[in-house]
């Protein structure tokens, strides 16, 4: 990072943390005593405080989505190509706030932290949480921040889950919902997929029953193979074609198990990568929280009925290229909020990246994106 | 705005549930929820016309016709529009179709390629061109080009009844002459259809 941020970034931020000590009763039925959720803002709430976004992350994400912790720090945020002054979500217009779910580990209350009952980590004890559970403690985090009412609540892939939830959820506390590279709930191939991720980890030796950190090792191998296995699913075959091909990382066929072809290079490096930044028990529950989300269950399997209640305005976008949530699954979203006679708008973007295309700066998608949310800004200023 | 979308506002009712399929930049959409309480939504296939519609408020989805009216329930619409864009789209027998399923009336409008000059241009020899139909054969969007007649004998082998018929001019109008010889003087024909 050069000693000057880029004049459209955020700059340096410093995350929050704000500890409730009321408990969190969970859709599982289990009870959180205390906790605490860790955040960044960027921009200023206006006087009215109608400008508050609320930024979801997905699967791997946290609250840093913009800007940069320290000068040394070599990449911005996760969502750094959207959020910022005059990008789409315009922090000279709207006050972000972005959050750590519950469950996580990057300073949220997670299977990492410390269980006040025992004094040890909460480990495999930590209760499942579900996305509604974390749309609740997003609700008791505006409380906490005085924001009585988002002006909209925007994520990708697992974010938009919760964007969506938070529609359904608290319907006069939100105006617009962006949801991106989402599905109305996970089909049984998404499900498999996260399960032999949970089983790579759950029968790696050094798991121990989730109990790894009193013995002083992670389950290495098995959150590896998590990642890696994620990873093929965030790309389209064209993308991974495109960058990778079956180029060889030494010209020739060495006829063993190391890294020959190039794409086994990339997707070692992120499995790597990641299970020093992620802990196992955290990316176990993050899958259940996908593999649970199904909003309609309580209403029939029907969408539309789900949606009755709902007043906020919807922006759904998806992208030509994902099939880890396709465009069709978007459509799903899209249908219900027609029939139940919803605002809704819909962008089909055309990309090449598969699912990760939602991070990617892509010029239709942008000015979809910047067309709504000034329309967003115009309507709370 | 266009003409024709002023001649078709006319024949939508106040408070209609509305889908207008190929709803370009958005134009009737905004005109009609402002003007008639029409609550609704376009379909758009062109990004930029997505992106016009984003920025102007209304509801766009984009489509592309040529996969159907599928997403759409049985006569979960008052009034299904499609202006200018039936001879753009693969199959427009079953687009005509699907959307008198999905709407209970639908108002269709398109260039009428039996006008008298496109007649007289293919007696000369060559492919029409003209304001309704500026592209050349080899690069248009309009594969599906047909006359006042040929669409009123798709109507009726479809079991559509037509309910109202206007024929007008290069410039929108209607005059007594276009009335009397539509088939013939007539640029644009608009349509209002229910099944029979």
């Amino acid at each position: 990072m050069p000693d000057t941020f880029p004049a459209d970034s955020v700059g340096l931020v410093t995350p929050q943390t704000l500890h409730f000590d009321q408990s969190l009763g969970l859709v599982s039925g289990r009870t959180l005593p205390t906790y605490d959720l860790v955040y960044e803002t960027y921009g200023e709430l206006n006087a009215a405080r109608s400008n508050a976004i609320l930024i979801c992350h997905a699967l791997s994400g946290d609250h840093h989505a913009a800007g940069y912790h320290a000068t040394e720090e070599d990449k911005p945020g996760w969502w750094d190509a959207y959020i910022g002054p005059g990008k789409p979500i315009d922090t000279n217009r709207f006050h972000v706030v972005s959050l750590n779910n519950l469950g996580g580990c990057k300073g949220s209350t997670g299977p990492s932290s410390t269980n006040p009952a025992t004094s040890q980590p909460y480990g495999p004890d930590f209760p499942f949480v579900t996305v509604r559970d974390w749309v609740q403690s997003q609700a008791l985090l505006a409380d906490r921040l005085g924001i009585e009412r988002w002006a909209a609540v925007i994520g990708g892939s697992l974010g938009g889950m919760q964007a969506l939830q938070w529609a359904i959820d608290f319907p006069e506390r939100i105006r617009h919902a962006l949801v991106i590279a989402a599905a109305p709930k996970l089909s049984a191939q998404n499900i498999a997929f996260n399960e032999v991720a949970r089983q790579s980890i759950l029968t790696d030796p050094d798991f121990h029953q989730g109990h790894y950190y009193a013995k002083g090792v992670v389950p290495r191998q098995g959150l590896i193979l998590a990642r890696m296995l994620g990873h093929i699913t965030y790309l389209s075959e064209d993308s991974m074609r495109s960058k990778f091909d079956r180029e060889l990382r030494e010209g020739r066929l060495n006829f063993n198990f190391d890294v020959e072809f190039q794409i086994e290079s990339y997707l070692r490096h992120q499995g790597r990568s990641f299970v020093d930044k992620f802990d196992a028990n955290s990316y176990l529950l993050m899958t259940k929280v996908l593999d649970y989300f199904d909003p309609a269950a309580d209403f029939d399997d029907d969408l539309a009925r789900a949606l009755e209640g709902v007043l906020a305005r919807f922006l759904v976008i998806s992208f030509t290229t994902d099939w880890r949530f396709s465009s069709a699954r978007s459509r799903e979203i899209v249908r219900a909020l027609v029939d139940a006679g919803k605002e809704v708008s819909y962008a089909e973007i055309e990309a090449p990246h598969g699912h990760d295309a939602f991070l990617a700066p892509i010029p239709h998608y942008r000015a979809v994106f910047t067309n709504y949310m000034t329309r967003v800004a115009a309507e709370v200023a | 705005m266009r003409p024709d979308l002023e001649l078709i506002s006319d024949w939508v009712a106040p408070g209609s549930r509305m889908l207008d399929l190929g709803c370009g930049d958005g134009t009737l959409l905004a005109h009609l929820a402002s003007s008639r309480q029409v609550h609704g939504y376009g379909l758009e296939i062109d990004p930029a016309n997505v992106e016009r519609c984003v920025a102007s408020g209304v509801n766009v989805l984009q489509y592309d016709l040529d996969h159907g009216l599928g997403d759409f329930r049985d006569a979960s619409f008052d009034m299904v529009v499609m202006t200018e864009t039936l001879q753009a789209v693969a199959h427009p027998n079953m687009l005509l179709e699907e959307m008198l399923r999905v709407g209970r009336e639908g108002i269709v409008t398109f260039p009428n390629f039996g006008h008298w000059r496109c007649r007289l241009q293919l007696a000369m020899g060559r492919m029409p061109m003209s304001r309704a139909l500026p592209n050349t054969w080899y690069d248009t969007p309009n594969i599906h080009l047909c006359t006042v007649a040929d669409f009123e004998v798709l109507c009726d082998s479809l079991g559509i009844e037509i309910l109202q018929r206007t024929v007008v001019d290069q410039a929108h109008r209607s005059g007594l002459s276009l009335r009397l010889l539509p088939r013939l003087l007539g640029d644009i024909c608009i349509y209002r259809l229910r099944r029979r």
